[in-house]
């Protein structure tokens, strides 16, 4: 084997420090440039990550569904589209627990309570649990390429359900204080200043956070892709190899394995 | 269009032939169905009044236990005897084969919330007021399991874990029908039908698109290997 396997490409090192560099500019924003808020004080700063990581989610899975999108079609259909799909769901369902983690915990003291049972607490732990079947689904499959078929199938079906759960959950009961950002959908920001700029920040350095995750997980998908081949074709050469001394005399002693039981 | 109309009705009256022969819903899903009922009354204590108020939410949630083994049912027959590879080589067009999957589920279920509902209004003490706005409501909540249902069991067929990998794909997806068939049935029960017409549009919408899912959906899940 000629090259060593790892995940780094050009672009690792690049996002990787950026990512690092943006998450702690982030700490630095976050916890003590921006002012604590005037009613909910320090609980309020968890806010820098909590939003990006929702959006972050959502990002995420428009990106696995766009990639399903994009397997399904016939002109477009290749299995990077697939380690796209695959590799943006899992980290959307880390963002969405992340978001549900960093959410509960900012609940407790402002809310009093870690859970209610409000609109974008019971879509957003909806939305947890239609990827994580997703995922379950992934794994199970073995062949590849129904695998791929499946799932991006399962992808796209499950992302249509997003904006039903949405608004049925909205219509069922709304506690939730409406968007910072957009209230109503306008774009007029309710905080400003120095909180602003650590929120935008935070999307920024999570982003780059998500890019970065993102990149290395499509090339270890690439390269499980490559290793279950490898294994195949070994199995394969040694199989041949049985084969062929079929004729050559039984005397012949097989060699013994020179490292230890360990490697196969 | 006249042909595929009876391709749908061939198919779903082939898993309505083989319902009626193996009797597997009649004789299992359904006493299963009214089994939860009972061990709803068990859990909350039937004296104090509770029963009838959270009554709709209690039915629901047994169609929905019920409707997740009917949907795997109509895809185990599937996966047996290849009759996956039966329905590959056969001339229906794909639509048509997921349309009357979905239709038989559909039936089932029906006769199902049909035995369920009357095991409510007798268990439960509920007083049946709205009955059309129950069953336009029902019809919905059917269609749209049914639907849903159809697709995500044809994704999880033929997988050695398909009874456990089942309800995790479909409970999450299927939340909407079962919030709005419990909301709409709320407000029916509790003679205030105009409450329920965001819930029935609800419904409506999640039916057809899931059908319209479904419809596109099926060929590419059934030409695979």
């Amino acid at each position: 084997m000629k090259e060593t396997a790892t995940t780094r490409t050009w672009l690792t090192p690049v996002l990787g420090v950026l990512a690092l560099g943006s998450l702690a500019v982030l700490a630095v924003l976050g916890l003590w440039v921006a002012p604590p808020d005037a009613v909910q004080g320090d609980a309020q700063r968890l806010m820098y990550v909590h939003v990006p990581t929702a959006t972050l989610a959502y990002v995420a899975f428009g990106v696995t569904s766009l990639a399903s999108a994009l397997y399904l079609w016939r002109r477009t259909r290749a299995p990077r589209w697939d380690r796209l799909a695959a590799s943006s769901a899992e980290l959307g369902v880390v963002f969405t627990g992340l978001t549900l983690v960093l959410g509960m915990l900012w609940g407790r003291p402002v809310w009093g309570v870690y859970w209610t049972w409000d609109a974008r607490l019971v879509s957003t732990a909806v939305l947890f649990f239609l990827y994580l079947g997703y995922l379950a689904l992934r794994r199970v499959i073995v062949d590849p390429d129904a695998r791929a078929r499946r799932c991006a199938v399962a992808a796209l079906v499950a992302f249509a359900d997003i904006p039903i759960v949405h608004y049925s959950v909205e219509w069922w009961r709304s506690l939730h204080q409406d968007s910072t950002l957009l209230p109503g959908g306008r774009l007029d920001p309710e905080i400003s200043g120095d909180m602003l700029v650590a929120l935008l920040w935070g999307m920024v350095a999570f982003a780059l956070t998500y890019a970065y995750l993102l990149v290395r997980r499509c090339r270890l998908a690439a390269m499980e892709e490559g290793l279950e081949q490898r294994v195949l074709d070994v199995a394969v050469a040694e199989r041949r190899a049985e084969a062929a001394p079929v004729a050559a005399p039984v005397a012949t002693p097989v060699p013994a394995p020179v490292t230890g039981g360990g490697r196969a | 269009m006249r042909r595929f109309a009876g391709s749908v009705l061939l198919v779903a009256g082939k898993d309505l032939r083989i319902e009626g022969r193996s009797r597997v819903t009649t004789n299992q899903v359904l006493p299963f169905a009214g089994l939860v009922l009972l061990l709803f009354a068990f859990a909350l204590d039937p004296d104090r009044g509770l029963l009838p108020r959270v009554a709709p939410g209690l039915f629901w949630v047994a169609v929905l236990l019920a409707a997740l083994l009917a949907v795997s049912r109509a895809f185990a027959v599937e996966a047996e005897n290849g009759a996956r590879d039966g329905l590959r080589l056969s001339v229906l067009d794909p639509a048509a084969v997921y349309l009357g999957k979905a239709a038989g589920v559909a039936a089932q279920l029906v006769a199902l919330e049909a035995v369920l509902a009357a095991g409510l209004f007798v268990l439960y003490d509920v007083d049946a007021h709205q009955v059309w706005l129950l069953a336009l409501s029902a019809g919905l909540a059917t269609a749209g399991l049914a639907a849903a249902g159809s697709v995500y069991g044809a994704l999880a067929a033929g997988l050695r874990v398909r009874e456990t990998l089942l309800p995790l794909l479909l409970l999450p997806v299927v939340a909407p029908v079962m919030l709005g068939a419990t909301r709409a049935w709320e407000a029916a029960l509790n003679g205030v039908p105009s409450d329920a017409w965001p819930w029935v549009q609800v419904m409506a919408a999640f039916a057809v698109m899931y059908t319209a899912l479904g419809v596109i959906a099926f060929g590419p899940l059934l030409e695979e290997s």
